[in-house]
């Protein structure tokens, strides 16, 4: 407890929602000053360079929808996490999940040939079910053996790309253009109708808001979402309290992976329509989508304006090539600098500022 | 066929020297208790410096000497969040590997396609070289005062403190020196592998180190053979490509790392993981 | 060669720990400690230790004083302490453990070339240490040698143990006192913590008696009045009890028999608890805290398996229950730590409420929670037991202690059950709120639930119970009827006479 005049900062257990916004928005805002830094080092006025991102990404016709277009995985990625993350499930491997859906919806939209729409549902479904099961393996560890569940989702993550590339290059090769590899492209009955105009395949998004609604009501309503907030939040109180925690990680395990199993779909059914090499299926999506999640400080529903804010940085990538010459790496760099400094204020977040009377020498409350 | 087994080793043990090095690296931060999963964007940001360096300066050793300090300034960053902070670890190594390859990304723009005329060779000399101080890191935390206290800040920090030892800057060295060590790999292949500048050049090597250091049971000694061997399954993917598919060889380390955590799990005894690995540590606790 | 510690004060938020404690060891001295938990006794020796530092106060080594701002410090002034809890790397072998931290050895091979020194002191002092063994192979006594060579090595001339024979054996205890014999004989200065009369009195030259963080006393250990010192111990202080109507207990509500149970280092933590709680009767167990009350609520309430024994609610075998079945057999638990095992800081009043019931109807139909239902449940509790919240939907941080434990005790008691677990159920309450758990309390024992109240505070104890059960070292030193027990007979079988 430190005493500064009238004011007492003093550590808390649990942070105001007010409080969190304002840690938040403080670590977006220093993330987005040291990118400033770096563009000043690249010879390129910073200033100019968020006016071109921000008015580019958001004026241009073409630009806007590829925003939402991005936010798709982020979204449906980002919410399971949400999930996982409130039941101390530490999900890395939503990549590796988004790759096993992508590879679970190939295979039903080249060897299952069914009419529309069951082909397309089926092909959801193939994906969720091959998300979950490519996130089996580390909570089945986690809860016999107590192995590091950060560790092996991560290690999945690179055993499924190397999976896909094999798959693309090998037993699934379709034609070969250009150098690159992939399947043949699906048939017309696994394509996912986009917006006109735009490469927003909305069945998927919608399914993401559903996703986002339905877990939001699911955290706060049934008897499974309240003991996972109550694992998440402490779980000796959880033991006392007679909850299961295998139960509850095998749950967020299922939604996590499955979401982002959804996603694979998504990708290959709706931008695609093939599969292909592992970086050009997912750009990174599952690895943001922890930056989704974590910002949205828990509230599913909150999810979905942090996939947006993600969606806008990695179609701002786009816009950066064109107009400022920039690498789409650029957008790796603003992710990483968010993150990093989200989990560095992390310690804030426990502290709050309280105005201390001088005279009463107490404020309100205890 | 003794030319071609002997072919692969070699071509192996030049694929495993930088991966021996930024494993071994890992492998003190984490017998420290601190986990890095920022290897592979120390590496890759070594890597660019160095080029940058040994192309401006024409001095190739220089190059890997600056990557070893940038690797190892990028290194503090990541210990000052999680021992100061002791915010969660994982996730700032995360940020920062995203961060390490991103900025590249970016600064190396212009750097692409420069033939790199002052070379280290690939061979030889470095390759010794890593064997040695991975011998001398195996010495040194088996068998000497240092290797004592860096091991005790990982297994049990509380004891640690309570002798006087200073946990926080045992936590700080010794991540820092596993920067250094993984910018340094990164150099290597910038500067003596493959003497160019492309980005991502790194191509994933930084998660294999972290796989290398878990599957050598935190072991500087095991590393050797673990580096080599991972190198040999890369080499051999390209090597055996009519017979094997190289993806299904690629995927091996990190399929063998999920095997020997399972192995290993709860295992008190020997060869489990640092029994503090990964949680903060406060002073004064008991 | 003289340690002296003058008018050391300390305090924590809220509570003053030490306060004005003064006293002096010489060479050659076993000085006891004695004291309840919470009299300060391991605040006193951390300020020795240099794990904190006193507000106020002096400490004089040899007339001079001396600031010990660390462990190192107190390690360099010939400090040494054997904590209660082991601080050994498991892993490591003996030799690297007493190695850590040396700065005066070699840098090169530090184990092998404090080999021969540690089996000099061992065989010195009669410690059966081998320097190659690795901690995780040791038996307890045998770590705790390693953690006495270690304090040794370092040159301590004054060794602080704390609460050693907590995890001994009688003979391991022998052993013990044969070592601290010799050191003794060397010149060493022993400070000896415990609460036990028999092993003070065995090998103490003198004992200091701590009680709330003041000195009440420093006399000769031998031939001094072990009720005496009992008293001095648990203190006597206004008895005020509440008017507690007598009433016949019925049949057995809780039955405890021949419960054995290890506690989560591994040690035995009980060893046969016989006891029976009639319904409408409150048992009281007493107690220094470690000797067992923490895992026999754990047993009783199915937070921990029983190594042996059995229980019984009603006529039901609960032992081998999870948490959940025991509730639901009739078993309401008051945690002891009610911040962090009894409540969800950052959830709602109403979430707390039902936080072991959320699942049953009404308040759950099927999967789906029914939130109306919960806060018209909510309210009513709110009323029903005086908690003072702004609203239903207040997150539960925001209530003071004593309205969280009112919220703690209406949801255990709104499910009527047949037996009640208290665990230390007034601890940090202020007197309103006191009053108000023994009234509830109380209420429910006319109504014929069996209640085991496990406290501290021994005024609490004998004002409510009707029995008092003394648990010593994991067993039962003796049960007494309330009206027949006082402070000194309970603090006597507190600290190891049995009846």
């Amino acid at each position: 407890m430190r005493r500064f005049g009238p004011f007492q900062i003093e550590p808390t257990p649990s942070p105001a929602k007010g409080w969190m916004l304002v840690v938040s928005l403080a670590a977006v805002l220093c993330a987005f000053v040291a990118a400033a830094a770096i563009f000043w080092a690249f010879g390129i006025n910073p200033l100019k360079a968020y006016t071109v991102i921000f008015v580019g990404t958001l004026t241009d016709r073409r630009a806007t929808p590829e925003i939402l277009r991005q936010t798709i995985p982020l979204l449906l990625c980002g919410v399971g996490l949400v999930v996982a993350f409130r039941a101390q499930f530490w999900n890395i491997g939503a990549e590796g999940q988004l790759l096993a859906g992508a590879v679970g919806g190939t295979a039903v939209a080249l060897f299952v040939p069914l009419p529309a729409p069951w082909h397309l549902v089926t092909m959801f479904l193939a994906g969720c079910a091959a998300g979950i099961l490519w996130g089996l393996l580390p909570a089945f560890l986690r809860i016999k053996l107590d192995v590091n569940d950060v560790i092996t989702t991560l290690m999945m993550n690179y055993i499924a790309l190397f999976f896909v590339e094999w798959l693309v290059h090998g037993p699934w090769k379709g034609q070969t253009a250009r150098g690159f590899a992939y399947t043949d492209t699906f048939p017309a009955t696994a394509w996912l109708a986009l917006v006109p105009g735009t490469r927003i395949h909305w069945a998927t998004l919608a399914l993401g808001l559903g996703l986002a609604f339905s877990l939001a009501f699911f955290l706060a309503r049934t008897r499974l979402g309240f003991e996972i907030r109550v694992l998440g939040e402490n779980p000796r109180a959880a033991r006392y309290a007679g909850i299961d925690p295998l139960k509850t990680i095998v749950v967020a395990m299922v939604v996590s992976a499955g979401a982002a199993g959804l996603a694979g779909v998504g990708e290959v059914a709706g931008i695609h329509h093939k599969l292909l090499a592992p970086e050009q299926i997912s750009l990174g999506y599952g690895y943001a989508a922890i930056i989704v999640a974590w910002l949205a400080r828990g509230s599913p529903l909150a999810a979905v304006l942090t996939a947006l804010f993600l969606g806008l940085i990695f179609s701002s990538g786009d816009v950066m090539k064109v107009a400022l010459q920039m690498p789409f790496r650029v957008t790796d760099v603003f992710n990483g600098l968010i993150l990093f400094f989200l989990i560095g204020s992390e310690r804030l977040l426990y502290y709050q500022v309280r105005w201390v009377s001088a005279k009463t020498g107490r404020s309100g409350g205890r | 066929m003794m030319e071609y087994v002997l072919d692969t080793v070699i071509r192996a043990v030049a694929v495993g020297t930088p991966l021996l090095w930024a494993g071994l690296g890992e492998i003190y931060a984490e017998r420290a208790g601190v986990v890095n999963l920022g290897v592979e964007g120390m590496m890759i940001l070594g890597a660019f410096s160095a080029f940058v360096i040994a192309h401006t300066t024409g001095n190739p050793a220089l190059g890997l000497v600056v990557a070893g300090g940038v690797g190892g300034t990028a290194a503090l960053l990541h210990a000052f969040v999680a021992v100061t902070l002791r915010a969660n670890q994982y996730v700032s190594g995360l940020a920062l590997a995203m961060l390490g390859v991103g900025l590249t990304g970016v600064l190396g723009r212009g750097w692409e396609g420069i033939p790199l005329l002052a070379t280290l060779p690939e061979i030889s000399a470095l390759t010794y070289v890593s064997i040695v101080v991975a011998a001398g890191l195996w010495f040194v935390l088996y068998h000497t005062r240092v290797g004592i206290v860096i091991r005790s800040a990982g297994e049990s920090p509380a004891a640690a403190d309570a002798l006087g030892v200073n946990v926080y800057l045992v936590r700080y060295l010794s991540v820092a020196f596993g920067g250094v060590l993984a910018g340094v790999a990164g150099g290597f292949l910038s500067v003596a592998y493959r003497p160019s500048w492309t980005e991502g050049m790194t191509g994933g090597a930084g998660w294999i180190a972290i796989a290398i250091a878990i599957f050598a049971g935190w072991n500087p000694l095991k590393a050797i053979w673990g580096a080599f061997l991972f190198g040999a399954l890369y080499y051999l993917s390209f090597r055996l490509q009519t017979w094997v598919p190289p993806e299904l060889l690629r995927m091996m380390p990190f399929a063998f790392t999920i095997l020997v955590l399972a192995a290993t799990a709860g295992s008190r005894r020997g060869e489990g993981a640092p029994e503090a690995l990964g949680l903060p540590y406060v002073s004064g606790q008991r | 060669m003289t340690l002296a510690l003058h008018h050391i004060t300390k305090t924590f938020p809220g509570v003053v720990a030490n306060h004005e404690v003064t006293l002096d060891v010489q060479a050659g001295e076993v000085h006891a400690l004695l004291g309840e938990n919470g009299a300060g006794k391991t605040t006193l020796m951390s300020a020795l230790y240099g794990i904190h530092q006193p507000d106020s106060g002096e400490i004089r080594l040899d007339g001079r004083a001396v600031r010990i701002r660390s462990p190192r410090d107190a390690i360099a002034l010939g400090i040494g302490m054997v904590p209660q809890h082991f601080l050994l790397v498991r892993r490591h072998s003996v030799a690297e453990n007493i190695a850590l931290g040396l700065t005066d050895g070699p840098f090169f091979f530090p184990a092998r070339a404090i080999e021969s020194r540690i089996i000099d002191y061992a065989s010195r002092y009669g410690l059966g240490v081998d320097p190659r063994a690795h901690i995780w192979q040791l038996s307890p006594s045998e770590q705790q040698r390693v953690e006495i060579v270690r304090a040794l090595i370092r040159g301590a001339r004054i060794l602080i143990l704390d609460e050693p024979t907590s995890v001994l054996t009688p003979q391991e205890t022998r052993g013990l006192f044969e070592i601290i014999r010799r050191m003794k004989e060397d010149g060493c200065a022993v400070i000896f913590i415990s609460h036990k009369l028999d092993e003070v009195t065995a090998i103490a030259d003198r004992v200091t008696v701590l009680r709330r963080g003041r000195v009440v006393a420093t006399l000769p250990a031998a031939g001094t009045d072990k009720r005496a010192l009992a008293r001095m111990m648990v203190g006597r202080d206004v008895e005020f009890r509440l008017r507690k109507e007598p009433r016949l207990p019925e049949a057995d509500g809780l039955e405890i028999d021949r419960l054995v149970a290890r506690n989560g280092r591994g040690l035995p933590a009980l060893r046969g608890i016989s006891l029976s709680v009639h319904r409408g009767e409150i048992v009281g167990i007493a107690g220094v805290a470690g000797n067992g009350q923490r895992e026999l609520v754990e047993v009783v309430t199915g937070l921990r398996a029983a190594a042996s024994g059995r229980i019984r609610v009603l006529d039901r075998d609960t032992t081998r229950l999870s948490a959940r079945a025991v509730h639901e057999a009739g078993v309401a638990h008051i945690p002891e730590d009610r911040m962090h095992v009894g409540i969800v800081p950052t959830m709602s009043v109403a979430e707390n409420l039902v936080l072991k019931r959320y699942r049953y109807p009404p308040f759950a139909h099927g999967p789906i929670m029914d939130r109306a239902a919960i806060d018209r449940f909510a309210r009513q509790m709110i009323a029903e037991y005086e908690i003072a919240t702004p609203g239903t939907a207040t997150p539960i941080r925001l209530l003071s202690g004593g309205n969280i434990q009112r919220l703690i005790l209406g949801r255990e008691l709104s499910a009527h059950p047949t037996v009640i677990v208290a665990a230390h159920p007034t601890s940090g309450l202020d007197v309103s709120a006191t009053e108000h758990i023994h009234t509830l309390l109380l209420r429910r024992r006319q109504e014929g639930a069996a209640i085991l109240l496990v406290s501290e505070d021994l005024d609490e104890l004998l004002a409510l119970s009707d029995r008092i059960a003394v648990l010593f070292a994991g067993e039962i030193a003796g049960v007494v009827p309330a009206a027949e027990a006082d402070h000194e007979r309970l603090g006597l079988m507190m600290a190891g006479q049995r009846r």
